[in-house]
C-alpha cells in the first residue's frame, strides 16, 4: 500500500489555479521527486500535504488516514516533516535548541513538572539533549550545537533544518530544494546524505529539486508538474524520454 | 571614531555645513518643544545645584550638548571646524529659543500654549526679559561648542569628563533623598556640606565632579574591565558570587534605612518587577503582546479584597495568606477563559483584543451592574495587611509588602527560568520566532500560547492581590490601562525575556517618576518616546537576555561518535 | 502518556468552549432583545432617537475607521496613534472656533456659522495631516521591514507621545467646545427629533466618504495607493513611488480623522488630551468589523458599530434588568471587537486572507 496518496488535489488562489486535479502517490521507503519549471505548483503541493494550505478539491491520505483537513501540528504528529525552500530556522535559537524544538512532541514533561524539576523531567531533558546531539552528529554538525542558527554557514543551515525535521522521527520527509545554492561538491554530499536517510533510517522521501543530477541520481520515480498539472510520471528513464517533459521543462535532454 | 566620522563626511561632502545646520534646526525644535510642552518650566522647580542650576536648565543644556555632539560629527575634518560646527548648531538651536522669547513677549501666545508664560521667558533669559533674548543663542553656542570640543578629545579625557557631569546630575537629583537619612547619623556634617535641602551645594557639585573624574581615571588606569575579561570563566564566575551577595544585601537592607515614602515607592517597584516577570513569560518568551494585563490585575485585587476585607463587601475575612493563592488561581482561570477564544488570532489583532478585555474589565469594575458586589467607585476598603505587627515594628507599613513582592518576584523569576529551558520554553520561543514553522514541527499553538497567557495572568493576579494589600483598598479607579502600559513598557525598555532588564526597567519607569513629582507628569510622554526609540534603534531592549546568556554558556561536548540516530525513526 | 491525554482533553474543551461562547452571546442578544421588547418600556420614538444618535456616531466612527483600514491595507500595521490624530484635529478645530468666536463670526448668522464649521474642519484636517505625516516619517517608516509587533509597539509609543504632548501643551483640563448655536437647534420636522448638528455630521461624513471613495477608485494617486497595497515590489517596478503612496495614505486617512474630530467635538462639545483614545479603538473595531483593508467595509462597519453602541445596551441588556445599561456601551463595542476577531477575522466584507499571512 502506498504511504501517501493524493487524489484529484486542486488548490486555487483567487483566480489562479496553483495545483489542478493532481493524482500522486509515494510508496513506503521510496524517494520520489517532483520537478517542473518555476511556478509549476510544486511548493504549493508540498504546502497542501503539510497542512500549510487547505486544498479546495480532492483528498490526501497518509497511511490510509485522510489528512487534508488536519492542522499542521496534527500532520506532524502523524510523522510528516518538512524543510523549506528559503531556510526557516529559529534564528535566535542555537542549533541544538532548534533540534530540541523538533523533539517537542516526543517529550512528555508538563509545565508543573518543569518548574518543580522532577526527576522524570530531568531524565526527559537529558534524553532530549542526547538525542539532539546525536542528530547534530548525524548531519555532520557536531560541536556546533551552541552556535546561533543564524550564525551558521549556509550549507550547515540546510543540514540543521533537516536535522530539525528528523527530530520528529518522520516516516515521510518533504525536502524543498535541499541543494539550492550549493556548489557541486556540497550538492554531491547532500545527495549521498539524502540516500542515507532512506537507506539507514527507512524514511520515505519526497523531494522538490531543480538540480537534474540530483533528481536523476536519487529518485525511484519522478512526477513532472507544469502550470499545476501533472504532465508526466515514471522512472527517471521514462521521464527523461518523455517528449512533453523535454518540451515543457528540460528544453534540452538532461545528462 | 575617525572611521565613523569620515564615513559621515563622505555622505555629506556636497554640503559639508548643511548637515550641521540641520542638526541646529532639529536642536531648536527639540528645545522649543521642551519649553512649550512644559518640561523646562516644570523641571526648573527642582534645583540640581542649589541656587545655581535647575533641572530645567539641564534639560535645555542637554539639547545643546547633543546638538554640539552631532554637529561635530557632521563637520568637515579638523578640530577647529568641529568646534565651530558645534557652536553654529548650538547658536541656531538657541536662536529658536530666542525667537520664542521675542514672539512670546510681543504676542500673547498663552491663550493657546499654556506654558508660554513670562516665567518661562525669565528662565530662558536669566530674568532679563525681552532685553535678554540673545542669551539662549549665546548660551547654546557656548554649550554646544564646548560639547563639540569635548567630543573630539581622546576618549581618555572625554569619558571621565562625561562621567563627572553625569555624576553631578544624578547626585543632584537624589540629594534631597540622601540628605534626610544622613542628617540623623554620624554623617550629618558631610550631608550638610555636600547637600542642600534641594540639590547639591555648589561645593558639593565641585567635589562630586572631581571625585567622579578621579575614580573613572583610576578605574581606567588599573584596567578593571580588561582584567575581568581576561580571567578564565571559572574565576569570573567566582567573582560573580560575591557581587550577587552584595547586591542581595543592598536590595534586602536598603529599604530599612530609608523613610516611609521611599519604602512605599520601592514596594511599588518590587510589585512591578513581579508583574514584569509575569508578563515576560507572555511577551518576552511567547511573544504575545498582552495589553490587557490590568484585567487579571483587577481579578487578583478584587479576589483578595473580597476574601479578606472585614468591611461592607468582604465575604470571607480570610487572612491574606489564604486569599493570595486564590487571587493567582482565579486570575489564571480568567486567563484561560479570555485566552481560549482569542489565542488563535494573529499577534497584532491579539494585542488589540487583549486591550479590549482590559477595558471591559475596567468598565465592569466601576459599573452599577457589579456595584452591589464590588463597591463600584467606592470600592472595597479595610483590606488588612498581610503581617499583623505593632506600628513601630520594622515590618509595619509598606516594608512588608516590599519583602512579599520581592519574594513573589523571585518565585516568578524562578518559574520563568525553569520554564525557559524546558520543552515549553523552547516551544514559546519557537512560536515567537516563526509561528508557522513551530506548528509544522508538531507544536499545538493554541495550547502552548494559552499556557503562557495563563501564567502571565496568574502573576498579574498575584500582583493585583499584593497591590490591594499595599494600598489597603481596591477601588475601580485603580483599574486603569496605565497598569498594562507600565508593565509592557518596563519589559520593552528593559529587554524582552531578560530578568535584570525588568528590574532596571521597573526602577527607572516606576521608581524614578514616583520619587520625583516633576518627572511623573511627563512619564507617559517619556514612555512614548522610549517605545518609538527602542523599536527604531534597539528592539531587543536595553539589557537583552540572549546575548548575556550566550556569553555565560559553556560549549556543548561533542557527542560520542558513531552513535546511530534514533532507532524509532526506522519504521 | 499523561500529557498526551491532557492535550487531547484540552483540544476537545477548546472547541466546546468556543461553541458555548457563541451560544451565550446569541442567547444574550436574542433573549435580552425579546425581554426588552415585550416589557414595552420604550416607545418607538425612543428607538428612533437611539437609531438616529447611532447614525451620527456611526458616521464619525466610519470616518476614523477609513484611516485605520487604508493604513492597514497598505502597510499591514495597526496605526494605534490614529485616535490621537483624531484628537489633534479636534484641538485644531477648537482653536479655530475660539478665534472665530472672538472675531464674532461663529454665531453671527447661519451662513457664517456654516462657514466657520468649514474653516474649523479645514484647520483640523491640516493639523491632523501634518502630524500623521510626521509620525509616519519618524516612527513608522524605519520599521517597514520589521516583524509585525515592532511597528505596533512603535505606534503605541506614538500614541502616548501625542497624548502627552497635547497634555503638556494645553494642560490636562477638558476644553468645552464653543457652541455653534444654530447646530443645537432642532430640525423642524414633526415626526422625529433631530438637531442640525446630527444632520451636519451625517451629511458631511457621507460627502467626505464619497469623496474618498472616488479618490481611491478614480484618481491616479488612488490607483497608485491600491497598487502598493496589492504588492509593494511590483508597484515599485512599475514606476510607482511607494513612499509617496504610503505618505498620501496616511495624509488622507488623517484628514478624515481630523474632520471626524471636529464633528465629534461638535456633537459632544468637549475635547481633551485623552479624548481620542477610546473613539480610536472603537473606530479600529469598526474597521475590523467591515473587513480591515476594505474601504467600503470601514464605512459599513462604522455605521454598524454606531447602531450597536447606541441601541445595543438598551435592547440587549435592559430586559435583564441591568442597572444603567448605557455604562456598558463600551463593553458591547469591545465584545463585538473580540467576537469579530475570533469568529470572522476577515470582517463583514473582507475576503478570507488567512493563508497569505506569512
Amino acid at each position: 500500500m502506498p504511504l501517501l496518496v493524493a487524489e484529484g488535489v486542486t488548490k486555487r488562489f483567487g483566480g489562479l489555479v496553483a495545483v489542478s486535479n493532481l493524482d500522486f502517490e509515494i510508496e513506503q521507503g521510496g524517494i520520489v521527486s517532483v520537478i517542473g519549471p518555476n511556478g509549476a505548483g510544486k511548493t504549493t503541493f508540498f504546502n497542501c500535504i503539510a497542512g500549510f494550505n487547505r486544498i479546495d478539491e480532492g483528498t490526501i491520505t497518509f497511511d490510509g488516514l485522510p489528512i487534508y483537513h488536519l492542522r499542521r501540528d496534527k500532520i506532524a504528529h502523524l510523522g510528516i516533516s518538512r524543510t523549506y525552500q528559503n531556510i526557516r530556522l529559529f534564528a535566535n535559537m542555537t542549533a541544538l535548541e532548534n533540534i530540541l524544538v523538533g523533539l517537542h512532541h516526543h517529550l512528555r514533561s508538563t509545565w508543573i513538572g518543569a518548574v518543580l524539576g522532577t526527576r522524570h523531567v530531568r531524565e526527559d531533558e537529558a534524553r532530549a539533549h542526547q538525542e539532539a546531539r546525536r542528530l547534530l552528529q548525524f548531519v555532520g554538525l557536531q560541536g556546533k550545537g551552541d552556535m546561533l542558527a543564524s550564525k551558521l554557514p549556509y550549507g550547515d543551515q540546510r543540514r540543521l533544518e533537516i536535522a530539525r525535521a528528523l527530530a520528529n522521527s518522520p516516516r515521510l520527509l518533504l525536502l524543498d530544494e535541499p541543494t539550492a545554492g550549493m556548489n557541486p561538491a556540497e550538492t554531491q554530499q547532500m545527495t549521498e546524505f539524502i540516500r542515507r536517510l532512506r537507506d539507514e533510517l527507512g524514511i520515505t522521501i519526497l523531494l522538490i529539486e531543480h538540480e537534474m543530477r540530483v533528481v536523476m541520481g536519487l529518485s525511484d520515480r519522478i512526477t513532472v508538474l507544469d502550470h499545476g498539472e501533472r504532465i508526466a510520471e515514471g522512472t527517471p528513464e521514462q521521464v527523461r524520454a518523455n517528449p512533453r517533459v523535454i518540451e515543457a521543462y528540460l528544453g534540452t535532454p538532461a545528462t | 571614531m575617525t572611521d565613523a566620522r569620515s564615513a559621515v563626511m563622505v555622505a555629506t561632502t556636497r554640503h559639508p555645513w548643511g548637515g550641521v545646520v540641520r542638526v541646529g534646526l532639529l536642536g531648536g525644535v527639540v528645545a522649543v518643544y521642551l519649553c512649550l510642552v512644559g518640561i523646562v518650566p516644570t523641571f526648573a522647580e527642582r534645583p540640581l545645584i542649589s541656587g545655581a542650576i535647575s533641572l530645567g536648565h539641564t534639560a535645555l543644556a542637554m539639547a545643546a550638548v547633543f546638538s554640539g555632539y552631532l554637529a561635530a560629527r557632521r563637520a568637515p575634518a579638523g578640530n577647529v571646524q568641529a568646534v565651530a560646527a558645534g557652536a553654529l548648531a548650538g547658536a541656531i538651536a538657541g536662536s529658536a529659543l530666542a525667537l520664542l522669547v521675542v514672539v512670546g513677549e510681543v504676542v500673547d501666545v498663552r491663550a493657546v500654549m499654556l506654558q508660554a508664560s513670562p516665567a518661562l521667558y525669565d528662565l530662558l533669559t536669566l530674568g532679563m526679559g525681552l532685553a535678554g533674548f540673545w542669551i539662549p543663542a549665546v548660551a547654546g553656542a557656548v554649550l554646544a561648542g564646548a560639547a563639540a570640543a569635548v567630543s573630539i578629545l581622546p576618549s581618555s579625557y572625554r569619558l571621565p569628563l562625561s562621567w563627572g557631569l553625569v555624576a553631578v546630575v544624578v547626585l543632584g537629583l537624589f540629594a534631597g533623598l540622601l540628605r534626610t537619612p544622613m542628617l540623623t547619623g554620624a554623617l550629618s556634617g558631610v550631608a550638610r556640606f555636600l547637600f542642600a535641602s534641594d540639590g547639591l551645594t555648589p561645593v558639593g557639585a565641585v567635589i562630586t565632579f572631581v571625585v567622579a573624574i578621579g575614580t573613572n581615571v583610576l578605574q581606567r588606569r588599573v584596567l578593571v574591565r580588561q582584567r575581568i575579561a581576561e580571567m578564565p570563566a571559572t574565576r569570573r564566575r567566582a567573582l560573580l558570587a560575591p557581587a550577587i551577595v552584595a547586591g542581595l544585601l543592598i536590595v534586602l537592607v536598603l529599604p530599612l534605612s530609608l523613610g516611609g515614602f521611599f519604602a512605599q515607592v520601592i514596594a511599588l517597584v518590587a510589585l512591578y518587577v513581579l508583574m514584569g516577570f509575569g508578563l515576560n513569560i507572555t511577551l518576552g518568551l511567547a511573544g504575545l503582546l498582552d495589553l490587557g494585563f490590568v484585567a487579571f490585575f483587577a481579578v487578583g485585587a478584587y479576589t483578595v479584597g473580597l476574601l479578606t476585607s472585614p468591611g461592607e463587601f468582604g465575604i470571607a475575612q480570610w487572612p491574606f495568606w489564604a486569599a493570595i493563592p486564590f487571587a493567582a488561581l482565579i486570575a489564571m482561570a480568567f486567563g484561560a477563559f479570555l485566552g481560549l477564544p482569542i489565542l488563535g488570532i494573529r499577534g497584532d489583532y491579539l494585542a488589540i483584543a487583549t486591550l479590549g478585555f482590559g477595558e471591559i474589565i475596567r468598565i465592569l469594575a466601576g459599573s452599577d451592574l457589579l456595584k452591589q458586589w464590588l463597591g463600584g467607585p467606592r470600592g472595597i476598603l479595610n483590606i488588612p495587611k498581610p503581617i499583623d505587627v505593632p506600628p513601630d515594628h520594622f515590618l509595619a507599613g509598606p516594608h512588608q509588602i516590599y519583602y512579599i513582592a520581592l519574594a513573589c518576584a523571585a518565585l516568578v523569576a524562578f518559574v520563568a527560568w525553569r520554564l525557559r529551558d524546558s520543552r515549553l520554553g523552547r516551544a514559546w520561543i519557537a512560536i515567537r520566532e516563526d509561528e508557522d514553522v513551530a506548528q509544522a514541527l508538531g507544536i499545538d499553538l493554541v495550547q502552548t500560547k494559552l499556557l503562557a497567557y495563563m501564567l502571565g495572568a496568574a502573576f498579574a493576579g498575584l500582583g493585583g492581590g499584593i497591590f490591594s494589600a499595599l494600598v489597603g483598598s481596591i477601588v475601580s479607579s485603580s483599574i486603569q490601562l496605565f497598569v498594562s502600559i507600565n508593565v509592557v513598557a518596563i519589559i520593552i525598555v528593559g529587554g524582552m525575556g531578560s530578568i535584570p532588564g525588568v528590574v532596571v526597567g521597573a526602577a527607572f519607569l516606576i521608581g524614578v517618576p514616583e520619587l520625583f513629582r516633576e518627572l511623573s507628569s511627563y512619564r507617559f510622554l517619556f514612555y512614548g518616546i522610549a517605545l518609538i526609540a527602542m523599536m527604531r534603534y534597539r528592539p531587543e531592549g536595553l539589557l537583552p537576555s540572549r546575548i548575556v546568556r550566550r556569553e555565560l554558556h559553556v560549549p556543548d561536548e561533542v557527542a560520542a561518535p558513531g552513535a546511530p540516530v534514533n532507532g524509532s525513526a526506522a519504521g | 502518556m499523561y500529557s498526551r491525554w491532557v492535550e487531547r482533553l484540552t483540544d476537545v474543551s477548546i472547541s466546546g468552549f468556543l461553541w458555548a461562547f457563541r451560544i451565550v452571546i446569541v442567547l444574550v442578544v436574542v433573549v435580552g432583545s425579546a425581554l426588552t421588547l415585550t416589557q414595552g418600556k420604550y416607545s418607538l420614538a425612543t428607538w428612533i432617537d437611539l437609531a438616529l444618535n447611532g447614525l451620527s456616531l456611526g458616521s464619525i466612527y466610519a470616518l476614523i475607521a477609513l484611516g485605520y483600514t487604508m493604513v492597514y491595507g497598505i502597510l499591514g500595521m495597526i496605526n494605534f496613534a490614529h485616535g490621537e490624530i483624531f484628537m489633534a484635529g479636534a484641538f485644531g478645530g477648537y482653536f479655530a472656533a475660539v478665534g472665530l468666536a472672538q472675531a464674532g463670526l461663529l454665531n453671527l448668522n447661519p451662513l457664517t456659522a456654516v462657514l466657520s464649521v468649514v474653516i474649523m474642519i479645514a484647520v483640523a484636517m491640516a493639523v491632523s495631516t501634518t502630524l500623521a505625516v510626521l509620525v509616519e516619517r519618524i516612527a513608522y517608516r524605519p520599521l517597514r521591514k520589521a516583524p509585525r509587533l515592532i511597528p505596533l509597539i512603535a505606534a503605541i509609543g506614538a500614541s502616548f507621545f501625542l497624548q502627552y504632548t497635547f497634555r503638556g501643551l494645553f494642560g490636562p483640563g477638558i476644553y468645552a467646545y464653543p457652541a455653534v448655536d444654530v447646530l443645537g437647534e432642532a430640525v423642524p420636522l414633526s415626526f422625529i427629533r433631530l438637531r442640525w448638528v446630527d444632520v451636519l455630521v451625517v451629511v458631511s461624513a457621507f460627502v467626505m466618504m464619497a469623496g474618498l471613495y472616488l479618490f481611491v477608485m478614480r484618481t491616479k494617486v488612488g490607483t497608485a495607493i491600491r497598487a502598493v497595497s496589492e504588492d509593494k515590489d511590483i508597484a515599485a517596478l512599475m514606476g510607482i513611488d511607494v513612499n509617496r503612496a504610503i505618505v498620501t495614505t496616511f495624509a488622507v486617512g488623517a484628514a478624515m480623522a481630523g474632520a471626524a474630530g471636529v464633528l465629534y467635538a461638535l456633537m459632544f462639545r468637549q475635547v481633551f488630551f485623552f479624548s481620542g483614545f477610546i473613539p480610536g479603538i472603537k473606530a479600529f473595531t469598526a474597521a475590523v468589523l467591515g473587513g480591515i483593508g476594505n474601504v467600503p467595509g470601514a464605512m459599513l462597519g462604522g455605521l454598524f458599530l454606531g447602531q450597536a453602541e447606541s441601541i445595543g445596551p438598551t435592547l440587549f441588556l435592559d430586559g435583564f434588568g441591568v442597572p444603567s445599561p448605557n455604562q456598558l456601551r463600551d463593553v458591547i463595542a469591545f465584545t463585538m471587537l473580540v467576537l469579530v476577531l475570533v469568529f470572522r477575522p476577515s470582517g463583514i466584507l473582507g475576503e478570507r486572507v488567512t493563508e497569505h499571512k506569512a
